[in-house]
């Protein structure tokens, strides 16, 4: 009888080494991201797990002389997202992004959420309505705003802003959300309404999150990966990365040797 | 240790202290000072003239037998130049501050920038005979009916002259964008044209607004193109093909004329100059009214 439980796989890296001109940043790196589950990347500060991140939706494209080599493979298109004759706007199309400071932009809380499906073209008032509520929801933002979808987005608090980037990056229905350090400009209690919404995303959205906080990779992970210097340590079921780990720099690591 | 404040280090303290209000207060003064003169005399002025004449009279004709002292034709040859110039120098300007910030290499910006602010360091009066002899003579291939003196050609010239004002200000307000608000927008998909039009413009709105203002006081103020390519012709139109007068360009011309000291004649030039100074003044605070009404987050 066949015991493993069966994971569907969303993405995998194979091979990704990626190349700040002349600085080697990611060498190697082989992980595997599973389907609805939060992958969290932990590992100390410069070891790489933003730039690795980043490599999800292409944002290194933005800037010049970065490299990437190797492959992202989308599943189940089976779709080298890292290929230069892929579209880096197709990919952030479909791969959204919520960043370490909440970057709302200079428009009313609607605008903000609407603002993925403007920029794809949709027009119908009744569709966008549609989404932007849906969105809000998803992101457990819409009581607290419903009256004032017309306000400018920076009247909200910081946790606020922070999940209303969530509710717009959620608006456009991505296929993966990617998160990078989202929690490291708020207070604890914003904090664990960003954490508590990860968990209940990760139903509809593969999630992959960087953290410097290994306690919240404990908290909302399916499955960790340890970076260090620009390489994965140790991959694994997060409870056996914090309980168990099979790298002794893993190990100095979770309990605080260095870091 | 004990605290000397006649000691060497606290009296330099003090005397630089003082010697920079004062140079603060010098200023402050000299505006003031301007702001009475033009009050004190405008108040002669409108002590022969009533208000109401002044303000609802269609003709300016005060230096002719029977003198008229309606500022419209002024305030009409000002704005309609003033639109002209901004026509030409909102969008170009903008356009410019958007391939520099979002679109040229650091390289290239670094180039461009400084050649198109030395656009601003013509002398204007070059621009005001560039105006009347190449730009007028090409228009009127096009446009028959313009006459020799106009506000069109000036007004071109005039929002040529002013887009470095605009495009420098709005340029420097759009690259202080933080990249952070701009990954935003290129990770929900935008492309660089959407993102710039869609969040770097209205997160550097306060900044472009002052570029705006700027460019508005520029041509509201500018002299020398108008006087020598507008015509001196005082005239209640909106037709950019006439000649036309502006504030600047009358009090230029009885400023060289021989109109007597302490004169009513000699007193509009007060009054057409505080009407100057209430007009930009008037865009000045709008300015500041939108800068504070889109208040700046970042």
């Amino acid at each position: 009888m066949n015991t493993t439980i069966l994971t569907e796989l969303k993405a995998e890296a194979k091979d990704l080494n990626f190349l700040y001109g002349q600085v080697h940043a990611l060498k190697d790196i082989n992980l595997p991201i599973e389907r609805r589950k939060v992958t969290a990347l932990i590992g100390p500060s410069g070891c790489g797990k933003t730039t690795f991140l980043r490599c999800f939706n292409r944002m290194h494209d933005l800037y010049p002389h970065n490299r990437y080599k190797g492959e992202i493979i989308l599943y189940p298109d089976n779709v080298n997202i890292i290929s230069p004759e892929i579209d880096p706007i197709e990919v952030r199309m479909q791969i959204s992004m919520v960043f370490q400071k909440p970057n709302p932009f200079p428009k009313t809380i609607y605008e903000n959420v609407a603002y993925g499906l403007r920029v794809r073209g949709t027009k119908k008032k009744q569709v966008i309505d549609e989404r932007v509520e849906k969105s809000l929801r998803g992101a457990a933002l819409w009581d607290e705003v419903k009256d004032r979808l017309h306000n400018l987005a920076f009247d909200l608090s910081g946790g606020q802003q922070q999940r209303l980037c969530i509710a717009r990056a959620l608006a456009t229905d991505p296929r993966i959300l990617l998160f990078d350090e989202p929690t490291s400009a708020l207070d604890p209690i914003a904090t664990s309404k960003i954490e508590e919404l990860i968990i209940e995303l990760k139903n509809e959205v593969t999630i992959i999150i960087v953290t410097h906080n290994m306690q919240q990779a404990a908290r909302i992970s399916d499955y960790t990966a340890f970076m260090y210097i620009g390489e994965i340590v140790e991959y694994d079921r997060t409870e056996k990365i914090f309980t168990a780990p099979s790298s002794k720099l893993t190990e100095d690591y979770i309990t605080g040797r260095f870091g | 240790m004990k605290k000397n404040i006649f000691s060497k280090r606290y009296l330099k303290e003090t005397f630089i202290e003082g010697g920079l209000l004062m140079a603060a207060l010098f200023s402050v003064f000299i505006t003031i000072s301007i702001v009475i003169i033009l009050a004190y005399e405008s108040y002669g002025f409108f002590k022969a003239v009533p208000l109401k004449d002044f303000l609802t009279g269609t003709q300016w004709t005060p230096l002719f037998a029977e003198p008229r002292f309606g500022i419209l034709p002024l305030v009409a040859g000002t704005l309609l130049t003033t639109l002209i110039a901004l026509i030409v120098a909102l969008p170009l300007g903008m356009l410019v501050a958007v391939y520099l910030s979002e679109y040229a290499p650091h390289k290239l910006r670094e180039i461009i920038k400084p050649v198109l602010e030395l656009l601003a360091a013509v002398p204007t009066v070059v621009y005001g005979y560039f105006a009347l002899s190449f730009l007028t003579p090409i228009l009127q291939k096009f446009l028959p009916d313009l006459s020799g003196f106009n506000a069109l050609s000036p007004g071109i010239i005039m929002g040529i002259m002013i887009i470095p004002y605009v495009s420098s200000v709005s340029e420097d307000a759009m690259i202080a964008v933080p990249m952070h608000i701009r990954e935003g927008s290129y990770a929900m998909g935008a492309t660089k044209l959407q993102t710039a039009f869609k969040v770097v413009i209205p997160s550097a709105f306060s900044g472009i607004a002052a570029a705006f203002i700027i460019g508005i006081s520029r041509a509201i103020g500018e002299t020398m193109v108008v006087s020598i390519a507008a015509g001196g012709m005082p005239n209640l139109t909106i037709n950019p093909l006439e000649a036309v007068q502006t504030l600047t360009a009358y009090i230029v011309q009885v400023s060289l004329g021989d109109v007597p000291h302490g004169t009513v004649e000699y007193k509009t030039i007060f009054a057409a100059g505080m009407t100057l100074f209430l007009m930009t003044l008037g865009f000045n605070l709008l300015g500041f009214w939108l800068r504070k009404r889109i208040r700046e987050v970042y």
